[in-house]
């Protein structure tokens, strides 16, 4: 179903009217409201009456992550504390976390933009939906169940955690949407069919986001839980999740609410905008924010664009599912390594749990990367020369992937640690080692 | 005829084996063979145990990779040319062994060899055709 069919399928040229005059509006309030745009736009040497055309967008400089952290807490809200309804903040384990506000009215937008994916991922008012997200700071649980709410879904807010009381509600209230990130979707699928009561549960749909995954894993997810899965996109920066989603008919890109976001994709190097089609860095700029307006905001997440209208009827511009983000970018002996490549090795190879672990160091004044892989029951042989072959498959394929060298080490199950949040792959023991 | 084998992934590190073998003891499981494969970054344990389900049961739950696989018993005399002998039953028939260990026990005066094989069936009436005594899982988990 689609939820908002004015905005989803609206005409280019209309939407990009609507865009333009957001974005002026959008512009003006910045720059009248809060001084570190004015103060960026003045050296800049660009004023809000400079934005006549959408891509007039490009004159205005970007903002970072690190922005919104100098101005930490509220320094970037254009509001009143009065007109706040709402704080939300990044975990902040790399430094000062990202503060966000919203106003009434923001509520109601986050809300309506759920509401679309939501629609989009199938899930109707006759659905139980169980939020496995964390309710708290992290905008994933608050942003999902509002929107489920507006939908006239039954929520069940279980927040993250506690799995077998997770397993208990799916069987017992019967659940038909789940709703966390794609490795908690995983690790759940594990119980489920560990516990052997997957013709117990009655899931339709599942709803991941939060982090980036592969459509091997979604394939994986799919089978083990008996669900249709979709992607969702967003980021507390500039909103929580909502700023796009996967429609359940194609599965092929996520819809962005263009009417509220203005999106562009740059070489993260260059600066300058890449083609439909190539790969780039996501730069979003709010149209409709009241409580923190953000211009130009670099997500640092990689992805392609498609302007094409798609088959179910809407005429949004889709979003590729993230295929890393800048700073999950490993880079090794100057070569970029993404661990979603790895991952979408582990899932070719049949039978072959996506729980991996990359472990780097330097091995004299070079790079090194170890990969781990558990050995699950569907892969183990008693038979050595079949282990051993296995662990030469997936050492080769990385290699061929990735293009370089690495260390493959098979490892007991349950060594590599389940975060029920977002998993945590990497150990970098590079500079560690060199403190030494 | 056919034996069962409790087969373990292992990761080279210290005390690993301790705790399987710990494992068992306290719940009163009885190794009857053992053996064990490796290379620098792994290993498989295989055990014959005389209660296969407990042993399953307390491994997995221990968080170990655990797979059942079937084996042959072979009763063979302890004396110079004994296995010698039931190899080339085995070759003769064109079967290939994948790996084997003794026992340590002996049944009556004869030595007992587990052997893993691909094509357990064809082995199994090869060398019972040549009269050669294979032990039955009874048998085995009692020796």
């Amino acid at each position: 179903m689609i939820w908002d069919k004015e905005h989803e399928c609206m005409q280019r040229k209309k939407m990009e009217e609507l865009q333009l005059e957001r974005l002026k509006w959008s512009v003006e309030r910045a720059y009248d409201k809060i001084p570190f745009y004015r103060i960026k736009m003045d050296k800049a040497g660009v004023r809000p009456s400079d934005i006549r055309s959408l891509s007039d967008v490009r004159k205005l400089p970007f903002t970072l992550k690190d922005d919104m952290r100098d101005n930490y807490p509220f320094g970037l809200f254009a509001v009143p504390m009065k007109d706040v309804v709402r704080i939300h903040s990044s975990s902040g384990t790399t430094g000062k976390p990202t503060v966000v506000g919203y106003t009434k009215n923001d509520l109601e937008v986050w809300s309506d933009v759920c509401a679309r994916f939501i629609s989009a991922a199938g899930v109707t008012s006759e659905d139980i939906a169980q939020v496995a997200f964390g309710y708290g700071l992290f905008t994933g649980g608050f942003g999902l169940h509002y929107g489920l709410e507006k939908v006239g879904v039954s929520v069940i807010p279980a927040a993250s955690g506690n799995t077998q009381r997770h397993l208990m509600l799916m069987q017992d209230f019967g659940s038909t949407a789940l709703i966390c990130t794609p490795s908690y979707a995983l690790y759940l699928g594990e119980a489920v069919n560990e516990a052997g009561i997957k013709g117990k549960i009655k899931l339709k749909h599942g709803l991941f986001g939060a982090e980036p995954w592969t459509n091997q894993m979604r394939l994986e997810i799919e089978e083990k839980l008996g669900l249709s899965a979709t992607d969702n996109y967003g980021l507390s920066e500039i909103i929580g999740p909502g700023v796009s989603g996967e429609c359940r008919e194609e599965k092929n890109g996520m819809h962005i609410s263009e009417d509220h976001f203005l999106v562009e994709l740059i070489n993260p190097e260059t600066l300058e905008p890449v083609e439909f089609g190539e790969r780039g860095e996501l730069v979003i700029t709010a149209l409709t924010k009241e409580a923190v307006p953000v211009m130009r905001y670099r997500t640092r997440d990689i992805t392609r664009l498609n302007p094409e209208p798609c088959a179910c009827g809407r005429t949004t511009m889709r979003m590729e599912r993230v295929h890393g983000r800048t700073d999950d970018m490993l880079i090794i002996r100057g070569v970029n390594v993404f661990p979603s490549q790895i991952e979408s090795v582990l899932l070719e190879i049949e039978g072959t749990e996506p729980h991996y672990m990359l472990v780097l160091y330097k091995d004299g004044i070079m790079d090194a990367l170890e990969v781990w892989v558990e050995v699950s029951e569907t892969i183990f042989s008693d038979k050595m020369r079949e282990l051993r072959q296995l662990e030469e498959t997936i050492k080769t394929r990385i290699q061929n992937v990735l293009g370089i060298s690495i260390k493959l080490k098979l490892v007991e199950p349950r060594t590599i640690a389940r975060s029920e949040g977002k998993a945590k792959r990497i150990m970098d023991l590079r500079n560690a080692e060199t403190a030494q | 005829m056919k034996v069962k084998q409790l087969s373990i992934f292992l990761e080279n590190q210290s005390g690993r084996l301790a705790e399987v073998t710990g494992a068992l003891g306290e719940q009163g499981v009885s190794i009857r063979a053992l053996s064990l494969a490796d290379t620098s970054g792994f290993g498989i344990l295989r055990l014959i145990v005389n209660d296969i389900a407990t042993a399953q049961k307390v491994l997995q739950n221990k968080g170990f990779t655990v797979r059942e696989t079937e084996v042959i018993a072979v009763e063979m005399p302890d004396s110079p040319g004994g296995l010698a002998g039931i190899l080339s039953v085995l070759a003769g028939a064109g079967i290939n062994v994948e790996y084997m260990y003794a026992f340590v026990q002996k049944s009556q005066d004869n030595a007992v060899v587990i052997f893993r094989i691909e094509n357990i069936d064809a082995a199994i009436e090869a060398l019972q055709a040549k009269g050669i005594k294979l032990l039955t899982a009874d048998e085995v988990y009692t020796i």
